[in-house]
């Protein structure tokens, strides 16, 4: 198993707001989180990233418990996050920022080979390579931001609502590159407000209500499922 | 016109002198968004040290910077690292204050405490001796800090735009979340930035201490000034300092001149205060700073 959260809780301070998350990502595996505003999935996320570290429970990835080791470690042992609300920064330019996701030292020496490739994936990112990355419109930063985790070569990817605050047609193409990533064979860790068209892409999903894990099947099954139809289709 | 020419190129060497000591604090300033009030006391930190080094090893003050640019590094990466490190994530910021001033205090009485009240006067080497250029006379050790200051500034410049690393201290600067997303080690950027801008106040010491004898209150005098200088520039900017310290040097200059020399610290502060009222992001703010270096 490539990552294992096993039996997680964590928080901010004093309020835990995840309690007792297991999941797991194999490699090779699209995975998703489905769970309403505040439910904890970002939470989860960033508690993989070592962001915050757990208060009990442990994080394993390739069987190392991870959990207590700094977020630079993380990244360095090959897990990116692409964050909620892009995250870029902003008075860089669209290149320092693709830069900066090689940063850790194992995708440095692969960095111009790996600008090519994910260069060829955003042929818009290309042409503002130049500009200021605060000058691009939403749409244009959240593919920098999706163009960054790539330079980082990381084994496992993570997205958190990667089509938040876009109009469709944009939405449209943030799908069709993260469908491209995921015909790669890339293992993805994927939460998305849009859970009709992740839940078609992904193998499994899972489903977190209030900090649990409520729900946990494959993809289909979940679709099909009756309370997540209901719930998060709006069907 | 000659005199003219003369107070201008005096502004100008005394604005090399507040440049030179104000851009560590404004690299600081920008990056670990600390003010940091030891600032002053780093330099008299470093002026004891080159002093000490001139006189024990009978060397060319200038020699000593080889030794204290290194032990201000150091001495900067220590005060990131125990001292502001562990209140980073404290809710009240104002604590990073206290305990900037307190190490200031500290500075200043354990300097005290090792030096007495005299002054140490590092030997001048040449360094105080005028050089007639044209019309002006400046001295050989102001030009030099004044070339050192422009040195300091498009070396930094040049460290942040164009190195992994310095690219990573701004991308922190910028959005510090982010940062750690791409693996970079927050707190060593903040340590290792520490510990740059105090190794500048190191070169500024080696540079200063032959000019001007070393007290524990040279840097409580100085630091006013690089504050302005810092404030002037746009809070972070290096350029922006860099050129605040040209206005302040010459405000200084030009009003020891032509109004009275005891009035020159009344003139640079009123101009700073409207300055401050009627451009609150500095003189040169808004645009370049630290996050934005170009
Ligand atoms: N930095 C923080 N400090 C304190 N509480 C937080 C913080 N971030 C999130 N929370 C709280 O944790 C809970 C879970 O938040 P989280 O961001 O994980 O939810 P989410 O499932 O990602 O929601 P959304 O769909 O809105 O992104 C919420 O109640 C939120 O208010
Ligand atoms: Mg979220």
């Amino acid at each position: 198993m490539m990552l294992e959260v096993r039996h997680v809780d964590a928080g901010y301070g004093a309020t835990t707001i995840l309690n007792d998350v297991s999941l797991t990502v194999d490699e090779g595996e699209v995975v998703t989180i489905v769970g309403a505003n505040g439910a904890g999935k970002t939470t989860t996320l960033r508690t993989i990233s070592s962001l915050i570290k757990p208060t009990s429970g442990s994080v394993l990835f390739d069987g190392e418990d991870i959990s207590r080791k700094g977020a630079d470690e993380i990244v360095e042992m090959g897990i990116t996050m692409i964050p909620e609300g892009r995250q870029l920064f902003p008075d860089m330019t669209v290149r320092e920022n693709l830069m900066m996701g090689a940063f850790k030292k194992s995708a440095r020496a692969h960095q111009a080979d790996t600008l090519e490739e994910v260069l060829d994936l955003f042929p818009r990112v290309h042409e503002r390579l130049d500009q200021n990355a605060n000058s691009l419109s939403g749409g244009e930063q959240q593919m920098v931001a999706i163009a960054r985790g790539l330079m980082a070569r990381p084994r496992l990817l993570m997205f958190d609502e990667p089509s938040l605050g876009l109009a469709p047609i944009i939405v449209t193409q943030v799908f069709e590159v993260i469908d491209k990533i995921v015909a790669t064979g890339a293992t993805v860790l994927i939460v998305e407000q849009n859970v009709f068209h992740t839940l078609k892409a992904a193998d499994r999903g899972y489903v977190l209500e209030n900090g649990a894990i409520v729900m946990a099947d494959k993809a289909d099954a979940l679709l099909d499922n009756e309370h997540v139809r209901k719930a998060y289709l709006g069907i | 016109m000659e005199v003219f020419l003369q107070v201008l190129v005096n502004g100008l060497m005394l604005g090399g002198l507040f440049a030179i000591i104000g851009i560590g604090l404004t690299l600081i300033f920008g990056i670990v968004k600390v003010i940091n009030f030891a600032h002053g006391e780093f330099l008299m930190v470093g002026m004891y040290a080159a002093f000490l080094l001139t006189t024990a090893l009978d060397v060319h003050p200038y020699t000593t910077a080889i030794a204290v640019i290194p032990l201000l590094f150091v001495f900067g990466m220590l005060t990131q690292r125990f001292l502001i490190q562990p209140l980073m994530n404290a809710r009240d910021d104002h604590i990073q204050i206290f305990v900037t001033v307190g190490l200031s205090t500290a500075l200043i009485n354990l300097a005290l405490l090792v030096f007495g009240a005299e002054f140490a006067t590092t030997p001048p080497s040449g360094l105080r001796t005028a050089l007639e250029i044209g019309p002006v006379r400046v001295l050989v050790g102001q030009l030099v800090v004044f070339g050192a200051a422009t040195l300091l500034v498009v070396g930094l410049t040049l460290y942040l735009n164009n190195t992994q690393f310095g690219r990573a201290i701004r991308a922190v600067a910028q959005n510090r979340a982010a940062a750690r997303l791409m693996g970079i080690n927050v707190n060593w950027v903040y340590i290792v930035t520490f510990g740059l801008g105090a190794a500048c106040v190191g070169l500024a010491a080696s540079l200063i201490a032959p000019l001007y004898p070393t007290s524990q209150t040279i840097g409580t005098y100085f630091v006013l000034i690089a504050f302005v200088v810092v404030v002037l520039g746009g809070m972070g900017s290096i350029t922006g300092a860099f050129l605040g310290a040209m206005v302040i040097g010459l405000i200084d200059s030009f009003s020891a001149y032509y109004i009275g020399s005891d009035l020159r610290e009344v003139a640079v502060f009123t101009v700073f205060l409207l300055i401050l009222i009627l451009r609150p992001q500095g003189l040169f703010g808004g645009r370049q700073t630290l996050s934005h270096v170009s």
